[in-house]
């Protein structure tokens, strides 16, 4: 029991980590990704392929991982940033089927459909983690690591949010042409905003590889950006909060029934949940549970930085 | 070093036209949505999957009494019938549940809403039709016959005069009859066109209706020669949105232009490309047969891409500029 509850807990920290980033994205710059598990999937393969055939440190895996995420994330994105959102979802539905292909045919590399099985444990500072079967404690372990890496991506993303970047974003959100009439390259903030969720997305993906020691490309299919993008909806787009709570609702009801090996309840079910989730939550409460917090323009004027600033 | 004989150029150029005839046919239904809603209809591709499974039902209860090869032939065009009737309703039937709601809201609203809708076209798919993949028993003789070396069969000659005909017949209906012009007249500027005395709700619908129901024909079409799959929708709701972005979107001859040069593409530009990838190996003194044919896919997102690089109004596109 136990064993599970830490189970979940891996699970809703991950998905808390790619909501956080689809957050990003999606609700602070209004920008529709159906990619991220891609961007997770290239952060998990990277970490695989290096883990396997270099003794690296782990932490140092880890930032290469989102570096070449957030790479991948910006060659996607411009071309199609320059366009309107509609673009961007099918481009990034693309690029998402792309790279499932690419793995499954890349066989020298990701060895193809079976997915890399022999990922070595972790090595972080020249100690190494134990694998996650050797017990409770190391599960606790990597429960502990995983959520370390959850509240720095928190603490980060919060950040941006409050800076004059992250005012940038909703400005553009809001209302392009208002933003590009106010001196925002909204091109430039579009693919930064971009790139640093395909950062966080690989961050996550290198996490996962380095928890199960085992990766496909089953692991990362649409279902999953569905189910990110759940999480973000159901909380409420742009807040941050929100995606955690989302997180804290959808990953238990997505794994729990899964883990427990409840029969009676088809794959598929959970699936179309997410898609009435998506619809219902569109036609009867579009801000999600949570809505998000409208700007203090008051405090921000009175800031006396921004006075400075825009002289 | 470039073994592409003249009679396997014309064989993909007439697979190339099978398939882009197919792509065509779905790229209509986009681009007329598109046109009126200014929104991509996500779900389009689940509408086509669903009317196959609805037609491949049809068909196989309504065979298992065939008696001759004469009333297979006509129960084959009573089951298309009945699953362009059937994904005609669906997609009106959706477009009221899951669309009309959202006219108003924000831009991404509707984008979800439809992805939404098409997550749980597909798994209800799975559920009700099973996950293998099913196949259409030609209703008539497929064996191909040879025309100066070149393969073709009835399949190819049914796809490209069964949607040539419906094209030609839409282009019909759009330019020539009332409703057509009340339609134009709605993707010009709703509120104007409500203000004639059009009812754009009704305008609405029947576009989601004559959409849907293009794209269960093009789902048979595409069935008999390919298997059917719950998953199908998705990738060839893709590959057709981008052939509609290529002719541009929102226009008519446009999408039939799009998913022709898209359907060429796939398989003489594919082609093409698989040679000059296999020379260049050669130049370097490896051998190698061939790329993986899962990478065809990468021709539509590629041109996608290129097109929205170069000419994001698409070919036939007007330019737009944005007004505040």
């Amino acid at each position: 029991m136990l064993n599970l509850l830490i189970i979940v807990l891996i699970y809703i920290c991950l998905f808390c980590i790619l909501s956080l980033s689809l957050n990003l994205i999606a609700g602070y710059t209004g920008l529709l990704s159906l990619c991220h598990a891609s961007f997770m999937s290239i952060g998990a393969y990277t970490t695989a392929i290096i883990m396997t055939k270099f003794n690296a440190d782990f932490l140092l895996v880890l930032l290469l991982s989102g570096i070449l995420a957030s790479f991948f994330g910006i060659i996607i994105g411009l071309p199609t940033l320059r366009l309107k959102g509609d673009y961007l979802a099918i481009a990034t539905l693309g690029f998402g089927e792309i790279v499932v292909n690419i793995i499954i045919n890349w066989e020298s590399l990701t060895r193809g459909a079976r997915g890399i099985h022999d990922i070595p444990t972790a090595k972080i500072f020249n100690y190494r983690l134990m694998p996650k079967d050797a017990g409770i404690l190391s599960k606790v372990i990597y429960f502990l690591l995983i959520l370390i890496f959850l509240v720095l991506t928190y603490a980060f993303i919060s950040k941006i949010i409050k800076s004059r970047f992250g005012r940038a974003l909703e400005a553009i959100r809001e209302d392009e042409i208002a933003a590009v009439s106010m001196g925002i390259n909204i091109t430039k903030y579009k693919v930064f905003s971009f790139a640093i969720g395909a950062f966080f997305a690989g961050i996550a993906g290198s996490l996962f590889s380095i928890y199960f020691l085992s990766i496909s490309p089953g692991n990362f299919t649409f279902n999953i950006s569905i189910m990110i993008l759940c999480i973000v909806v159901l909380g409420g787009m742009g807040n941050n909060f929100a995606s955690i709570l989302g997180a804290l609702i959808v990953v238990p009801a997505y794994y729990i029934p899964q883990l427990l090996n409840i029969p009676f309840i088809p794959p598929q079910f959970n699936q179309i949940i997410f898609g009435l989730i998506l619809v219902l939550m569109m036609i009867f409460r579009p801000q999600g549970l949570l809505g998000r917090k409208k700007p203090d323009f008051e405090r921000i004027i009175k800031r006396k930085s921004f006075f400075i600033r825009s002289r | 070093m470039f073994n592409l004989s003249l009679q396997e150029l014309l064989q993909h150029l007439i697979n190339g036209l099978t398939l882009g005839a197919i792509y065509a046919l779905i790229a209509l239904g986009y681009t007329m949505v598109y046109g009126i809603l200014k929104f991509i209809n996500f779900a389009h591709g689940e509408i086509l999957m669903v009317g196959t499974f609805i037609s491949l039902a049809v068909y196989n209860v309504l065979c298992s009494t065939a008696t001759s090869g004469m009333m297979i032939i006509v129960f084959f065009i009573i089951s298309i019938i009945i699953a362009m009737i059937s994904s005609g309703l669906l997609g009106v039937v959706i477009e009221k549940i899951a669309y009309k709601p959202l006219r108003n809201a924000s831009r991404l609203a509707p984008l979800l809403s439809a992805i939404g809708v098409s997550i749980i076209l597909t798994n209800l798919a799975q559920i009700i039709f099973g996950t293998k993949d099913q196949r259409f028993a030609y209703p008539y003789n497929n064996d191909p016959f040879n025309l100066f070396g070149i393969s073709i069969t009835p399949t190819h000659i049914l796809t490209i005069i069964v949607s040539l005909f419906l094209m030609v017949i839409l282009k019909f209906f759009i330019d020539k009859t009332k409703l057509g012009k009340a339609m134009r007249a709605t993707s010009e500027n709703k509120r104007i066109a409500a203000l004639m005395g059009i009812n754009v709700d009704f305008i609405v619908s029947l576009t989601f209706a004559i959409g849907s129901s293009l794209a269960a024909v093009a789902g048979i079409l595409y069935a008999l020669d390919y298997k059917a799959k719950s998953t199908m929708g998705l990738l060839i709701g893709l590959k057709a949105f981008i052939a509609a972005v290529i002719g541009g979107i929102g226009n008519i001859t446009g999408a039939m232009l799009g998913g022709l040069l898209l359907g060429l593409l796939e398989t003489i530009g594919f082609r093409l490309f698989e040679i000059l990838v296999v020379s260049i190996y050669s130049i370097f003194g490896k051998s190698i047969t061939g790329i993986p044919l899962g990478l065809k896919h990468m021709v539509a997102f590629s041109m996608l891409i290129l097109i929205l690089l170069i000419k994001p109004s698409g070919i036939l596109g007007k330019n737009v500029r944005e007004k505040v």
